[in-house]
């Protein structure tokens, strides 16, 4: 009898427990107390990188809003989970953030199969998870409580298309898959797809696994082809070999890439062999507008180094979800997911964001050189349907790119061609 | 043509890459009948000893002849001292107990030093810092050959050269080849064997740093974990060419650069993924194991009786 009643006891007091599993802790939703946000990302693995960027981005943003009063006098607190670039480690760390720290949104990853294995867990939980750099379509496919605060591969892959038939003047394109990698297939798919459209050819295609120690093998093969240009829509750890292996095999046709090149690791790696490729990005620290010349200014007083566009994503990323919870006036799951899926013209760093309903950002990108360590502005290309705003508000590629390279050479005639060209911004 | 002369160059170089790494377990199983799994991570351990002493002697600025030789030969003396304290502490104690258990411990010791490495380092790639102004040279059409692939070439083979003259033309040598033929005996007749185990281990602990270091002039990319799978090909390199045997694991070893770097080149025309690279070698294995267990160059050994 007196085991049947501790049994019972133990059984109510658990049950007890589970009950209130998601209500009280430090980040329980609602209007008062300190606001918690869960950043999740590749802290110590491949991909590191990146991972620490857009922290030290969300930190920085986070911190601006505390100093200035916090949102309606309530401070934000970020807590930071490493998921080693893994999509495993991605949804644990997760499940960790929702239901022992109960932060009331998430800010994370930057790599898409990352954000892809995080992202069910978020929906579930109904707890807002806005992606900073997530690029590949299914992201937000996965339900209505994930978002993001950047174009989709589906554009970046065009812009590059667009990039390469028209001002690079490239007839036939190689391309170099990170096969594991959803992020690199959408943008394999996309660029494909759009350069056949403007006429260009497909001659070679080749793919590699991260970790590989040697492209050599599929670089001889795409040498032999001959193309124009050669697209590698990697991570930067494995472009930066590629590109030094591409220049020991004498390899001339420029690579280009996307925004996962954009690191400081990939000039240690790729060195000079770099000079002359080129990648789209989300933004330019060349641009002179006064909001990303402050937004640079301060994160080199902080970091030390010039922001990398995740950076700059993490902080937009930050940003939105803090405007997003003043608006809403709660952090209960529901009423702040309509009001960041209701995010209209919000003037961030990465350009103004708009949140359709597919929940992505439209956005123009840009086109950057590459050039002795520094990505040099040649273009911005605009989402088809948005036009250039009308004041100069990106860097003049005459200033800087040198006047000799073949693209800034190119740019202004390939700019009002066609309709359906890309409009370069200024001049 | 050009493009197959390409090819073959491409597959040379990490086939010397996986010889260099392939004589240290062929010596070790030569002498021990110990294959030692953790010899993939003194690989990487070289890799590592070189970038950090680039960068604490100053040489990580520009790339110099001197910067290289002294990174290069600092870190196969640091991996052979490795090597030689992995036989001591790891392997010696066990010695006379059953050669699975010797098995286990190498499989352990490898896995140790790679999360000591990931606890210490973190997992992220590191960039190895450029020692060799990189230069290519057109050999005829388009087939090119670069600074760090001479390099690669000239360094193993005269290490291979220096490794045959040590094995036959020593004493010590003489003395490695007949604990090799048979331990017990070679003790009797007032062999050293405890130093000269351990001299194979630093033998082999150098050859593989010099790997390292050479395989990071062609490709920066360092990490902790790079040794699992390169160290793999070259166990499977070393039984292609028949265990035991040293110009076998030379042998063994360019032939799965090549047989690797085919598939990469020519896969694709006949159905063959990219991405079957790392696969190849082990279907490889699998054949070799099947058709021919002695290897290439091995000769069955008499069981005695």
């Amino acid at each position: 009898m007196k085991r049947l009643l501790l049994s019972l006891g133990l059984i109510a007091s658990l049950l007890f427990a589970f009950a209130c599993e998601r209500k009280g802790g430090p980040g329980a939703g609602g209007n008062t107390g300190t606001i918690v946000v869960g950043y999740y990302g590749d802290l110590s693995g491949r991909t590191s990188n990146f991972g620490q960027s857009t922290k030290n981005g969300v930190e920085m943003a986070a911190d601006e809003i505390n100093k200035a009063g916090g949102i309606d006098g309530r401070t934000i607190q970020i807590l930071s989970e490493d998921d080693e670039g893994r999509p495993e480690k991605a949804a644990t760390v997760v499940t960790k953030l929702i239901d022992q720290d109960r932060v009331i949104a998430l800010l994370g990853e930057v790599a898409s199969g990352n954000t892809l294995a995080a992202a069910p867990k978020a929906q579930a939980a109904k707890v807002p998870m806005i992606s900073p750099s997530s690029t590949n379509p299914a992201v937000t496919q996965v339900g209505d409580y994930i978002s993001r605060v950047c174009f989709i591969d589906p554009f970046q892959g065009d812009v590059m298309a667009k990039f390469a038939a028209n001002t690079l003047k490239a007839k036939t394109a190689a391309v170099m898959l990170d096969f594991n990698s959803p992020y690199s297939r959408g943008l394999k798919e996309f660029f494909e797809a759009s350069f056949k459209k403007l006429g260009g050819e497909i001659v070679n295609e080749q793919s590699y696994t991260q970790g590989d120690r040697d492209y050599k093998g599929q670089l001889t093969a795409i040498r032999s082809k001959n193309p124009d240009v050669i697209y590698v829509p990697g991570y930067y750890g494995e472009v930066g070999v590629i590109a030094k292996q591409a220049k020991q095999l004498d390899i001339k046709a420029p690579l280009l890439g996307g925004d996962g090149w954009d690191s400081t690791q990939l000039w240690d790696l790729g060195g000079d062999a770099l000079n002359g490729d080129y990648i789209s990005n989300h933004y330019s620290v060349d641009d002179p507008s006064p909001a990303i010349q402050k937004f640079v200014a301060d994160y080199k007083g902080r970091h030390g180094n010039v922001p990398d566009a995740l950076a700059a994503l993490g902080y937009d990323a930050m940003k939105v979800l803090a405007d997003s919870i003043k608006r809403a006036g709660t952090t209960e799951g529901p009423k702040l997911r309509d009001a960041i899926n209701a995010t209209k013209n919000f003037a961030g760093v990465t350009g103004i964001i708009s949140i359709d309903e597919q929940r992505n950002a439209v956005k123009p990108a840009v086109v950057l050189k590459l050039q002795d360590r520094k990505y040099i502005f040649v273009e911005t290309i605009y989402p088809e349907g948005m036009t250039p705003p009308p004041t100069k508000s990106s860097a003049s590629p005459a200033a800087a790119a040198p006047a000799s390279s073949p693209a800034s050479a190119a740019s202004p005639a390939a700019a009002n061609k066609k309709p359906a060209v890309p409009k370069v911004s200024p001049e | 043509m050009d493009t197959f002369v390409q090819q073959l160059i491409n597959g040379l170089t990490i086939g010397a890459i996986y010889a260099l790494i392939a004589l240290g377990y062929t010596m070790v199983y030569g002498i021990l009948r110990l294959i030692n799994f953790a010899h993939g991570d003194i690989y990487m351990v070289g890799a590592f000893v070189g970038y950090f002493l680039a960068f604490q002697l100053g040489f990580a600025a520009g790339p110099s002849l001197v910067g290289l030789t002294v990174v290069l030969i600092g870190s196969m003396i640091a991996a052979a001292l490795v090597g030689m304290a992995i036989e001591r502490f790891a392997y010696r104690p066990i010695r006379k107990y059953a050669r699975m258990t010797t098995l286990i411990t190498a499989i352990g010791v490898s896995l140790f030093i790679e999360n000591l490495f990931v606890a210490k380092l973190g997992a992220a790639p590191r960039a190895f810092p450029q020692l060799l102004r990189e230069q290519s040279y057109t050999l005829f059409g388009n087939a090119a050959i670069s600074k760090s692939q001479i390099l690669i070439f000239a360094v193993s083979v005269l290490l291979m050269l220096l490794l045959q003259w040590v094995i036959f033309k020593t004493k010590v040598g003489t003395a490695m080849r007949a604990v090799s033929f048979n331990l017990n005996s070679a003790k009797l007749m007032g062999i050293n064997t405890d130093f000269i185990i351990s001299f194979t281990f630093a033998l082999g602990s150098a050859l593989a740093a010099a790997a390292g270091v050479l395989t990071a002039q062609y490709n920066p990319q360092i990490d902790p974990l790079m040794g699992i799978i390169t160290g793999l090909k070259a166990f499977v390199a070393a039984v292609l060419g028949g265990i035991g045997n040293i110009p076998g694991a030379v042998l063994g070893g360019l032939l799965i650069g090549i047989a690797e770097t085919f598939v990469v080149g020519y896969g694709q025309n006949v159905g063959v993924p990219t991405t079957f690279r790392d696969a190849v070698a082990f279907a490889i294995l699998i054949l070799v194991l099947l058709f021919r267990p002695t290897g290439l160059l091995g000769s069955t050994v008499q069981e005695k009786v």
